[in-house]
Parts: structure tokens; C-alpha cells; sequence
């Protein structure tokens, strides 16, 4: 048996070793991580206009990436009236801290693309919760802010093979292409039903993952719906 | 003239650095003491990642690297380390390792770590690394501990790809799906190698959906060691 004394000094002695240790690796690795994280996010932009880049997300490089980003993407940061606010990129906005504040504070990213053709769309970002954790994602919208012209999805912890699959499982995605927002004049979303998706409001959702389904078609309501004043303002500049 | 015996001086055997013991100490734990089949351990993460092959690969490597260093810090400790707090040590080293491996795949790979990020840091729960290290490493010499963290490693990531090609296959008719090897084997459409809606005697086929779930798991490899047992008769209890 060691004396207390010996006790007290090794365990000491090792905490410091071990946090001295990881907290130089961390911040030796802070640079990379931050990098990979950026790119990360972007690509995560990009996937909901796969359509119209012609070109997998997941499959493009870093500069690809980049290059895209500096030069079809417009970054517009907006308020919950619609008011553009300046001075702020969409990509440094982060949408787990603003779904914390009160709507009046929050910051909402639109990123604008506009390819060779000349039509623009409209990327949004919409954040909501899954079964185990927060789900995000987000929205392209054609010019009209009617139609999605694609979506992307991600997740913090929801169960590989079931609600994961918004995220891993293309052709969940791939369903909301094409989708309408408004039925007439009314806004309903697009909802994530069982038994067999029908008209423009609805796409399948996955089976054993009910939960995660709903809260994408929550996320997807409440979150568009934010963006509405900043549509009608562009709408009426047209 | 009295002859004199001399003494030889003694020449101590230098053991091999890998011989048959060393050799025992990799082999052991993939068949004879597998820590899943035999020992019953590390259930919990077995029944967690197996959903996908590629996440559980990379769980794998990740536990075969934290059993293994965590093995081998601790055997070169094992003198000093008190006793009163050596499963607190033993937690410290196996945490530190696995910051490390969370923090490298972080870098190296971030949309494997995004994949992954809660399994990874789940290792540190993971029985069989703490178990080796009390049953073994604290009373063996660092190589030998390195090389039965090893051993220990890939008997526990053996089964788990084991069960994970298993329930991927039937649960979602992939292998490998999300990572660059992705492989689409059986399902109802043209982009798998096996379409059941063009194969009209395999047209009653569907994927099972039960696979996915952690009781599927538990099915797969309760069948695993019911096969383990019965192949191995060194396994059968004589009692």
C-alpha cells in the first residue's frame, strides 16, 4: 500500500501530464478541425442544389467547394422581419445558438445562388429536433419560394439505419424536389407521411423512424415559415 | 589435481519477442477467450454501431488502438500506480486515449467522426479495455500487454464486423454503405446487383427491417456464440 501522500502526488502529477497533453493536441488541431467543420457546412449547402450543380456534394473538393462559394453564392444574413442585416456572412451564423434565442434576435442565413442559367435560388437553413437530438438542414428554393428545388438533412445522434437515413439515405432527400409550399395562398409545408406520399405537400417517410420523420416536417414548417417576411420583400422589390 | 568445476556463468534464455506465448496472447482472444462470445463483454457497444460494416470497422481500429496503448501505458505503470486508485488511473489513460482517437479522426476524417462521434467516445465504457487492463496489464510486462490489447482488439472487432456484414445485409441489402466501397447487393430496384423485381423467384424478398434494431443484434449474436460453441469444443462446459 502506498501512503496517501504518494497518492495524492502521482494522481496530481498524471492530471497534469494528461491535460497538458490533450489541450496541446487540441489546439494543434484546432485550425484542421475549424477548416473541416467550414467545409463540412458548405458542402452540406451545395447538397440541397445537387440538381442543378449536376455534381455530388459529398464527392467535391475542398476547392471546389470553396471556389463555388466565392463565386455563384451571395451570403445574406436576415432578421425575422425580413431586414437584411449587415456586416454578417451566413456561414458564421450558427443555427444551434440561434435556435436558443427569442425569434425577435435571431439571425436567419440565406444563401443565394445563381447559376449559369440566371435563375436564382434560395438557400435556407432550418433547424429543429429528431428523436435523440437536434436535426438541421437545408432548403433550396426556386424563385418563386413556392417550389423546393432540393433539401438536405443532418442530424446530431439520431439511429444509423433508421434516422440517420434522412441524412445517409439519398432518396429521402431527393423526394422533396419539386414539393410546394403554398397550397393557393396558404402556406402547409411539405409533410413526411406513412403509407404512400400523395400531391405536392407530402413525401414518404422512412420505416422506424416516425419520429425523426415528424420532426423534419416540423423543422420544415416552422423554420420556412421565418423566411416569409424577407420572400415577400424580395417579391414585391421584383 | 582436483578439478575443479567451473562454473558456467548462467546464460538466461533471452525469451523471443514474438514466440509461441506472444503468438497465443494475439490468437487467444479471436477464438478460444473471445471477449464478445466468450466472455460475454462489450455487449452494449456490439449492439450499438453493428447497424453499418464501415462505422464498425473504423470502431474497430479505434478500440484495437485504445486497448492496446491503454495496455501498454499501463503495464509501464503497473509499479507505480497505487493501488487504492489504480481503476481510476486505469479510466484516466483509457479517457486520454480516447480524446486522442476522437481529436485525430476529428482531423483525418470528419465525416467518418461525424458518423461516429458518440460510439468513439463511448469506448471509454466499453468493458473489455478496462478489464484487460486489471487482468492483465497490471501484473504483465509492457510488450506482452501491447500485444494481448491487440489480440483483445481484434477479437472484439472481428465480431463486430461479423454481425454488422450480417445485419447490413439483411436489414438494408448493402455492405460498406457510406463509405467509398459502398456496395448495393439485394433490393428492389435496378441500382442493386440483385434486383428482386426483375428476379421473379426472389421477388418475395425484402429487406428486413428488424436488422436495423438492437434486438436484431441481440439475435445475431446470440447465434454467433451458439455457432462459436458448437464448432469449438474447448468451449463446451464439462460440468
Amino acid at each position: 500500500m502506498h501512503n496517501t501522500r504518494y497518492v495524492v502526488i502521482f494522481v496530481t502529477v498524471l492530471t497534469v501530464v494528461v491535460a497538458l497533453l490533450l489541450s496541446l493536441l487540441a489546439t494543434g488541431l484546432q485550425p484542421i478541425h475549424q477548416r473541416n467543420e467550414a467545409i463540412y457546412n458548405k458542402k452540406a449547402v451545395l447538397a440541397a442544389i445537387e440538381s442543378s450543380l449536376n455534381q455530388e456534394a459529398a464527392n467535391m473538393s475542398e476547392d471546389q467547394v470553396q471556389s463555388i462559394f466565392d463565386e455563384d453564392i451571395q451570403q445574406v444574413v436576415v432578421d425575422y422581419r425580413g431586414n437584411i442585416i449587415e456586416g454578417v456572412r451566413s456561414e458564421d451564423v450558427d443555427m444551434a445558438k440561434e435556435r436558443k434565442k427569442p425569434v425577435e434576435q435571431r439571425q436567419f442565413p440565406v444563401y443565394i445562388y445563381e447559376g449559369e442559367s440566371g435563375d436564382k435560388i434560395y438557400i435556407v437553413s432550418v433547424r429543429g429536433s429528431g428523436l435523440w437530438d437536434e436535426i438541421w438542414g437545408n432548403i433550396a428554393l426556386q424563385s418563386d419560394f413556392n417550389t423546393i428545388a432540393g433539401a438536405s438533412f443532418d442530424h446530431k445522434g439520431e439511429t444509423p439505419g433508421l434516422g440517420a437515413e434522412i441524412k445517409d439515405n439519398p432518396k429521402f432527400s431527393e423526394q422533396f424536389e419539386g414539393k410546394e409550399l403554398y397550397d393557393g395562398d396558404t402556406y402547409t409545408s411539405v409533410d413526411v407521411v406513412k403509407n404512400g406520399a400523395r400531391g405536392p405537400h407530402e413525401v414518404d417517410g422512412i420505416s422506424g423512424a416516425t419520429i425523426t420523420g415528424n420532426g423534419v416536417a416540423d423543422m420544415l414548417e416552422q423554420g420556412i415559415q421565418y423566411y416569409e417576411p424577407y420572400f415577400e420583400t424580395i417579391k414585391k422589390s421584383n | 589435481m582436483a578439478e575443479t568445476t567451473v562454473k558456467k556463468p548462467e546464460v538466461k534464455e533471452r525469451e523471443p519477442l514474438f514466440g509461441p506465448k506472444e503468438k497465443r496472447l494475439i490468437t487467444d482472444p479471436l477464438n478460444d477467450n473471445n471477449p464478445i462470445t466468450v466472455q460475454v463483454l462489450g455487449i452494449c457497444s456490439a449492439l450499438a454501431v453493428t447497424t453499418l460494416v464501415y462505422p464498425s470497422v473504423v470502431m474497430s481500429i479505434a478500440v484495437v488502438f485504445v486497448i492496446a496503448f491503454s495496455s501498454l501505458f499501463t503495464s509501464l505503470l503497473r509499479k507505480s500506480i497505487p493501488k487504492q486508485v489504480r481503476m481510476i488511473v486505469q479510466l484516466v489513460i483509457i479517457a486520454t486515449l480516447v480524446t486522442v482517437v476522437e481529436l485525430v479522426l476529428k482531423a483525418l476524417n470528419y465525416e467518418v467522426y461525424k458518423q461516429l462521434s458518440v460510439f468513439i467516445g463511448l469506448i471509454i465504457t466499453n468493458c473489455i479495455v478496462m478489464g484487460r487492463l486489471e487482468a492483465f496489464s497490471m501484473a504483465n510486462k509492457p510488450w506482452r500487454s501491447f500485444l494481448d490489447g491487440i489480440g483483445n482488439g481484434l477479437g472484439y472487432g472481428a465480431i463486430l464486423i461479423i454481425v454488422a456484414v450480417f445485419r447490413e445485409l439483411f436489414g438494408k441489402g448493402t455492405l460498406f454503405a457510406g463509405s467509398p466501397l459502398a456496395w448495393q447487393i439485394i433490393g428492389p430496384s435496378s441500382e442493386y446487383m440483385l434486383d428482386t423485381t426483375s428476379i421473379s423467384w426472389l421477388g418475395w424478398y425484402q429487406n428486413n427491417n428488424l436488422m436495423v434494431l438492437s434486438a436484431a443484434a441481440m439475435f445475431v449474436i446470440g447465434l454467433l456464440i451458439w455457432a462459436h460453441r458448437s464448432w469449438n469444443p474447448k468451449l463446451v462446459d464439462v460440468s
